[in-house]
């Protein structure tokens, strides 16, 4: 959720002098130095990653070593966190963003094909070449089970949402402490839950339905969690404000309570949508598999995405490791773009208005306005009940 | 007349102090209203409760036959009355140990970053980043485990194997170090690749905990251990840490629930084996999720309820650690303002 944190911001006392950066860069070179010495006279070392240590450790010690020269005791300390915070945080983002990077990379060769988008794989083999056969199975499959799923969670996750906020009692403390551990159920054991029922106890065929269930019951808390929480955020007295006027409880929530949360509101199926659409294992137990296009989710296996780049990697060709990537690709994709989406909408404190809405409530208010300064300046009208 | 109207004025004046007793009429749309959003609130409950239920119930069947043996038993082998979770269960925790070992102090560092160092500017894009990189699903780490980790961090596993394998859960056995034609897969498959690629699917999730209880360390204690004279370190070190103490424990403890619950990513990378094998660098190990994934399709009625108790230890596992998180975040100063 994005706070608000202070009303008076942070000041930034960042200093830089130009001595800081010759000891910095000094440190570099002689750590790059020192380890290429160490790996090509002295020592049997070999490999990249060694390499990087080395000089990481190295550079660490010699910089240490050239702060101490000129400054003491907590100076030094403050200078090599700095350095440490700094370069571990470097790594860790480096390497998220090469995961993604290597993905759309290893992936493109197959994305860069039309037909992967317009065809299925019913007709294609493992040694046909990327010019033939696709994914329009599994991004159709996709769609239907996250659609089917958000038309179970989106009522359900947020009526009771909105229970656990507008009716108090032992109930719903008892309803939020189940869906909060809920929130702990691994998605294989909700795949396993609808498997053992739906289609072992029922005797239903693996289909597309039972998919989007094990879906929802994985979804179903995550969203409940985030609306419940951006519910609590609505201001108590925008609420005391509309039953002070006399409205009735579900007329405040329906005209009050749920358009103040809406950018949150939606935020939360948003990233609960972009947890579901990348899940495989539930789907994996429930979805079965198909080569072919099924549109119909009541009958026949169906695929989804991750299922599909799952399946593609575990054969050892490479033209199906390539679709595998393209498939991953296109999901990470899906996401991003669901997530750019609740950027746009969300990321919004409740009551926050975005410029447009803005401007259409002043319009009203003005009108409103002009309205009542009609009505006062005719007393006749006041006066009729 | 004139007295009783002063008795009735002293009367009310004293009514007026108490409080009124308040009865609001609810009426049809209201009862309508709250019938539904009770009966969702219900259904939940019922979905909910009927998955531990309905898990426990499937999974007393293999646990009556097992007994205790459940808890001690190594092997998986449902149908000859061989089968218990300890190899899968130690497999588990030690990914889930591993993940988390990587995972912290790369996410501290990030969320360090983004709330004391990273300029104003930058900021929100590094949340963003951090954000979606936590909505990122798993297969893609998984991809990235198999066909790039795996032939690139064999390396790191013989060099920590041959310089710490005297500390026993480092050493590898098979390995012959000495020997530079042995063959490296020996270092493939294990407990150290499944935990490094679990880390990177774990530490966004960590970090954004983090950094949000991080932010929330106030200005003004900020400012007091500067006019004391503190350096960045030292004010971080004394202000902003103790501040998100409970965010961190709990953020920690969110990201080991999501760790020991990773089914695809780790599926990929290990080879199962169904001893208890503590050599974390070595090849093969298991997972219970990665168990139910693999044996799920084959399982006869029997192996199902096996899977189903297997299931139902991995989540009693992960619901204690979340409550234990959400209790310590709870319980925190900083998590008692943003609840």
């Amino acid at each position: 959720m994005a706070s608000v944190n202070s009303v008076e911001s942070r000041r930034s006392t960042a200093t830089f002098r130009l001595t800081d950066l010759y000891s910095l860069v000094g440190a570099v070179v002689a750590a790059l130095s020192f380890s290429l010495l160490l790996f090509t006279k002295i020592l049997p070392f070999s490999g990249s990653i060694g390499f990087v240590v080395v000089s990481y450790a190295a550079f660490i010690a010699i910089y240490s070593a050239l702060v101490s020269l000129e400054a003491e005791g907590p100076i030094i300390r403050d200078k090599i966190a700095t350095v440490v915070v700094h370069s571990l945080a470097f790594l860790m983002l480096l390497a998220l963003v090469f995961v993604v990077v290597y993905t759309l990379i290893r992936g493109f060769s197959a994305l860069s094909y039309l037909n992967f988008f317009t065809q299925d794989q019913s007709r294609t083999g493992p040694l046909d070449p990327l010019s033939s056969g696709g994914v329009l199975h599994a991004i159709v499959g996709t769609l239907e089970m996250i659609a089917l799923a958000l038309l179970i969670t989106i009522p359900l996750g947020i009526s009771c949402a909105v229970f656990l906020n507008e009716i108090s009692g032992r109930l719903s403390r008892l309803v939020r402490t189940i869906a909060e551990a809920m929130t702990a159920l691994p998605s294989i054991v909700a795949g396993l839950f609808i498997y053992a029922t739906f289609i072992l106890i029922f005797g239903l065929p693996k289909s597309g339905i039972a998919a989007s269930l094990a879906i929802s019951v994985m979804m179903l808390p995550i969203i409940i969690r985030a609306s419940d929480v951006v519910l609590r955020l609505v201001p108590a007295n925008l609420k005391e404000a509309s039953y002070a006027m006399g409205t009735s409880q579900w007329r405040t929530v329906w005209h009050v309570t749920l358009p103040t949360a809406r950018s949150g509101l939606t935020t939360a199926v948003i990233l609960g949508t972009a947890r579901g659409i990348g899940e495989t294992s539930p789907v994996l137990l429930t979805a079965g598999f198909t080569a072919s296009l099924n549109a119909d989710p009541s009958r026949n296996p169906m695929i989804s995405l991750p299922l599909a780049v799952f399946n593609f990697v575990k054969s050892p060709e490479p033209a199906m490791i390539a679709r595998g990537f393209g498939a991953a690709a296109l999901l990470m994709l899906l996401v991003l773009l669901l997530f750019v989406i609740a950027r746009i909408i969300g990321g919004k404190a409740p009551g926050v208005l975005s410029t447009r809405q803005q401007k259409s409530r002043e319009r009203q208010s003005h009108d409103d306005a002009v309205r009542m300064a009609k009505s006062s300046a005719e007393p006749t009208n006041t006066d009729t009940p | 007349m004139t007295t009783t109207v002063v008795e009735t004025d002293v009367d009310n004046a004293l009514v007026a102090d108490q409080a009124r007793e308040i009865i609001a009429k609810v009426d049809r749309p209201d009862l309508i209203f709250r019938g539904i959003i009770r009966t969702s609130g219900i259904a939940v409950l019922t979905v909910m409760s009927l998955i531990g239920v309905f898990l426990a119930y499937r999974a007393g069947e293999a646990l009556n036959v097992a007994g205790w043996s459940f808890l001690t038993e190594q092997a998986w082998e449902p149908d000859s009355g061989k089968f218990g979770v300890a190899a899968i269960i130690v497999g588990t925790v030690l990914i889930a140990l591993v993940a988390i070992g990587i995972a912290v102090p790369l996410a501290i560092a990030v969320a360090l970053y983004i709330s004391e160092y990273a300029p104003r500017r930058l900021q929100s894009t590094f949340v963003s980043l951090v954000d979606l990189m936590a909505a990122v699903p798993s297969i893609v780490y998984g991809l990235w485990g198999l066909f790039f980790l795996q032939s690139n961090v064999t390396g790191v596993g013989r060099w920590i194997s041959t310089y710490f394998g005297w500390i026993p859960f480092l050493s590898v056995k098979g390995a012959d170090p000495t020997d530079p034609l042995s063959p490296s897969t020996v270092y493939t498959s294990s407990t150290f690749i499944a935990g490094i690629v679990v880390a990177l699917m774990v530490a966004p999730i960590i970090c954004s905990i983090m950094r949000e209880v991080f932010s929330q360390a106030p200005s003004g204690e900020r400012e007091g251990a500067y006019a004391l004279g503190s350096t960045k370190w030292g004010m971080i070190r004394t202000v902003v840490l103790p501040f998100g103490k409970g965010g961190m424990i709990g953020g920690t403890m969110l990201g080991l629930g999501r760790a020991l619950g990773e089914t695809i990513a780790v599926y990929l990378i290990i080879s199962p084996v169904f001893i208890i094998q503590p050599r974390i660098l070595e090849s093969g190990t298991s997972s219970v999720a990665s168990l139910i994934a693999l044996r799920y399709g084959e399982a006869t009625n029997f192996g199902t309820s096996a899977l189903m108790a297997a299931g139902l230890a991995l989540f009693l596992m992960t619901l204690v650690v979340n409550f234990i998180a959400s209790s310590v975040v709870a319980r925190s100063r900083s998590g008692a303002e943003s609840g």
